[in-house]
């Protein structure tokens, strides 16, 4: 007809056994795996520009309000943040062995690392929930009879505070040996401009939080599935697919904390 | 050889018959024809608001609805044209249809990701239809902070949840076609074989993944806002609502290439098959595409010349603004250089294509008006602007669509629809579109702002005109949904090729199979090879 195409049959080997996990609509099991890698990178791409918005409004008002921002991220426990960093980084190494497992065949040392990476996961999600409940207490939710109280340990207190015993909940030992430092805002003006760094704060971690329930959500139906020996050397790809997932998430927190936890710690 | 051609015994449509058939489907095509009747009803009902503001505006007292109920009137109708029915229309209609035939494949990468974008598609509507049942939005489509957050008492939240939810189909559309034309091309389908259409999809799908989360997350913020009385844009909270604006416009510009770019592709397509060449400057028009899709994400702030940015700032928008116009002029004038000696005709997509031609011309230099900083002091917020993005969307993108559908028509369902009536639509769209919006240029730079329901008494003449011309436009669109539906059943059988174009959709038969093609094609030729192939089955005429 018209154009010069010739119909031919243009995966000629490809028709001895296919995989069992192999989509009619693809030739190989390799187009299969380099579609799924590219599409997962693209995801990332569009969650890096979702993040990227907040990112925007917290450049923002961290250049106008930077006092502000500085004196309420003293308020937050340097101590459980840094554990949770500790955690997710953890988790990702928990994950890249899952990864590794299944690719090498290893059933039982895929279910394993995943479900150890799932409890890291709960671990932060844990955590999150107890510096959470602290801002309740402490009337650090915006829109919730927000109070940026004056007897907040890190201007009233001064150095004096008693060092706690690390893990108690609502202890902030860095904050509480902040030098006294002269602001430049008026107590109205702080509680106006602080409320706005929580309001990101909430925002910001809320969303990281949810991405990493979604994440446990996935990697719990990932983990039934190894365990049910769905993945082999040749088939892994939604063990990966999860992990590059797994590994953003992570990476995000590893922005977060440097942003809200220390910005600007003696 | 009329009676030679009978629709194929078996085709996608006729791969089962249930309702569950078409829900859990998988197939491109389906989930297209599924997309083409959801965007269809959106589109009227988007156009049953764009009658009550032209109704109102045919008097210059406000006396057919109230200042509210008309704030609410064009909020949805901008809402549901905007996020509704352009967004999609042609990447989720044709596009999904077309670009794995196109490119020799199966289907796209991710046919399950597919189906859930329609039902993520469904869910968004839902929620801005059950906004507007229980009473409307009125913070107009942009939903500028503070008034959307604080001010408005209105059913912003659910309507935004409704758009933050479309916007996730759109993204994994975009994902899917990027996927798609990347890995599934058939072989011997290199980048530079591709037919403009495809790199049309790919430059829109990269502003559909990098564009739309920005939407999102400044949806989020929104709603905390509104929803939590978190303080992120409300001056009263210290924040800033020109962020909102920035965030706003770092989306909403480039979601006018979302709905223009596949009218572009659809464009090519149509120019050169009618003009039996292959297309001038290939290459051109291909990059042309990224080069729009790119410079769109760093003009934005033209939205925002008089809401208080620094004139340094407004300068360099200015001049970005500006560069746009060089792709979109190395498209037109493409266009007509493939017309230029080229065996013309005049069916009924053609009609539609010239007719894109001289509207995208028209919307496209009065953007230059715009970007213009002095002239937009004086036009910002006038019927101007209202006139120029309609020639864009409704002028460009409508055109594009109505084109691309009159052209894949036969292949999608196998039959002609009435030669006599496409045309005579055709031309009421035309003619009904410019009485409509272009007596809205003059009107507005006389002075009439946008968004009052009324207007004093000079002006109306030309509102008369406008409302005029908008009763033509409306019936040259229900003049397509009568003949569509005729040909289903009546239209003469289409046969694989009626326009003789030289795309490998065109070798599927149609019907197309639910696999498309029997073999994987493989392609030895370039694109519009027109010079080759002069059979064209007249069989129509
Ligand atoms: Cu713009």
């Amino acid at each position: 007809m018209s154009n010069a195409v010739v119909h031919a049959d243009s995966h000629g080997q490809a028709h001895a056994a296919h995989h069992p996990a192999l989509q009619h609509h693809f030739d190989t099991m390799g187009q299969q795996k380099e579609a799924a890698v590219i599409g997962m990178w693209v995801f990332l791409l569009t969650e890096i520009l979702f993040f990227g918005g907040l990112f925007m409004a917290y450049m923002l008002y961290r250049t106008w309000y930077f006092d502000a921002f500085a004196e309420a991220s003293r308020s937050l426990d340097i101590f459980w943040g840094a554990l949770n960093t500790a955690v997710l980084i953890a988790s990702s190494l928990t994950m890249a062995m899952a990864v590794r497992c299944a690719q090498v065949n290893k059933r039982m040392a895929t279910v394993n690392w995943l479900i150890l990476t799932m409890i890291l996961g709960a671990v932060f999600l844990g955590v999150k929930v107890i510096e959470y409940s602290d801002k309740f207490e402490h009337h650090h939710v915006p829109g919730l009879n927000y109070k940026w109280a004056a007897e907040h340990p890190s201007t009233a207190l001064g150095a004096g505070a008693p060092a706690p015993v690390a893990g108690a909940g609502h202890a902030e030992p860095a904050a509480a040996a902040a030098p006294h430092r002269e602001l430049s805002l008026s107590p109205e003006q702080l509680q106006l401009t602080t409320q706005i760094y929580f309001s990101l704060y909430f925002t910001m971690t809320g969303l990281h939080a949810l991405h990493m329930i979604i994440g446990i959500g996935l990697m719990s139906v990932i983990t039934w599935m190894a365990w049910k020996g769905k993945f082999d050397a040749e088939y892994y790809t939604p063990v990966e697919m999860s992990g590059l997932y797994w590994h953003f998430v992570d990476i995000v927190w590893i922005f977060l904390f440097p942003l809200l936890y220390l910005v600007e710690r003696p | 050889m009329l009676d030679k051609l009978k629709i194929p015994e078996h085709h996608y449509l006729n791969n089962g018959h249930s309702l569950k058939s078409w829900l859990l489907t998988k197939d491109h095509k389906r989930i297209a024809i599924m997309y083409l009747m959801s965007i269809s009803v959106m589109f009227f009902i988007g156009g049953l608001f764009g009658v009550g503001i032209r109704l109102e505006l045919a008097t210059p007292q406000g006396d057919f609805v109230s200042a509210d109920t008309y704030n609410k009137f064009f909020t949805m109708h901008g809402v549901i044209m905007v996020f509704f029915f352009l967004i999609p229309s042609i990447p989720a209609v044709l596009g999904n249809f077309l670009i794995p035939p196109m490119i020799g494949a199966k289907d796209l990468a991710f046919p399950r990701i597919n189906l859930i974008s329609l039902y993520i598609y469904w869910i968004g509507g839902i929620f801005t239809l059950y906004a507007m049942i229980a009473g409307g939005v009125d913070t107009g489509w942009t939903f500028y902070t503070p008034y959307s957050a604080t001010g408005s008492n209105t059913n912003v939240i659910p309507t935004a949840i409704g758009i933050f939810i479309a916007g996730f189909s759109s993204i994994l559309t975009g994902l899917n076609f990027i996927v798609t034309i990347h890995r599934m091309r058939a072989p011997g389908m290199t980048w530079f074989r591709l037919p403009l259409f495809v790199w049309a999809h790919y430059a829109t799908s990269l502003v559909q993944v990098l564009g739309t989360p920005v939407i999102a997350i400044t949806i989020v913020m929104l709603a905390v806002e509104r929803g939590f009385g978190f303080g992120i844009f409300d001056p009263a909270r210290g924040g800033d609502p020109v962020l909102f604006q920035h965030l706003f416009w770092f989306y909403s510009h480039p979601a006018v290439y979302i709905m223009i770019l596949p009218a572009l592709g659809v464009q090519s397509e149509l120019i050169s098959t009618f003009s039996r060449k292959r297309i001038f400057g290939y290459s051109f028009v291909a990059f042309s595409s990224l080069a729009i899709a790119v410079f769109g994400f760093i003009v934005w702030a033209h939205h925002m010349f008089v809401a208080g940015i620094s004139t340094y700032a407004a300068m360099v928008f200015s001049f970005l603004s500006f560069s746009v116009a060089i792709p979109s002029a190395v498209k037109t004038f493409n266009w007509s250089a493939t017309l230029y000696k080229g065996a013309i005709s005049f069916e009924t997509p053609m009609l539609y294509a010239y007719g894109f031609m001289g509207l995208f011309a028209i919307g496209g230099l009065t953007g230059l008006f715009l970007a213009t900083l002095g002239l937009d002091v004086h036009v910002h917020d006038t019927y101007f602007v209202v006139a120029h993005f309609h020639y864009i969307m409704v002028g460009g993108a409508i055109m594009g669509y109505l084109g691309g559908l009159h052209f894949w028509w036969p292949k999608m369902t196998g039959r002609m629809y009435s030669e006599f009536f496409s045309k005579v639509s055709a031309i009421m769209v035309f003619v009904g579109f410019n009485v409509t919006f272009f007596p809205q240029f003059v009107v507005g730079y006389l002075g009439m702002p946008r968004r009052y329901h009324s207007y004093p008494d000079e002006f109306q003449v030309l509102n008369v005109m406008s409302s005029a011309g908008a009763t033509v436009l409306g019936l040259g669109y229900v003049l397509p949904v009568i003949y569509f539906l005729w040909s289903l059943k009546y239209g003469q059988v289409a046969g694989p090729n009626p326009w003789g174009a030289s795309g490998l959709e065109w070798q599927m038969q149609s019907p197309p199979l639910t696999e498309n093609f029997v073999e994987t094609p493989i392609v030895n030729t370039e694109p519009y090879e027109y010079e080759h192939v002069v059979v064209k089955e007249k069989h129509l005429v």
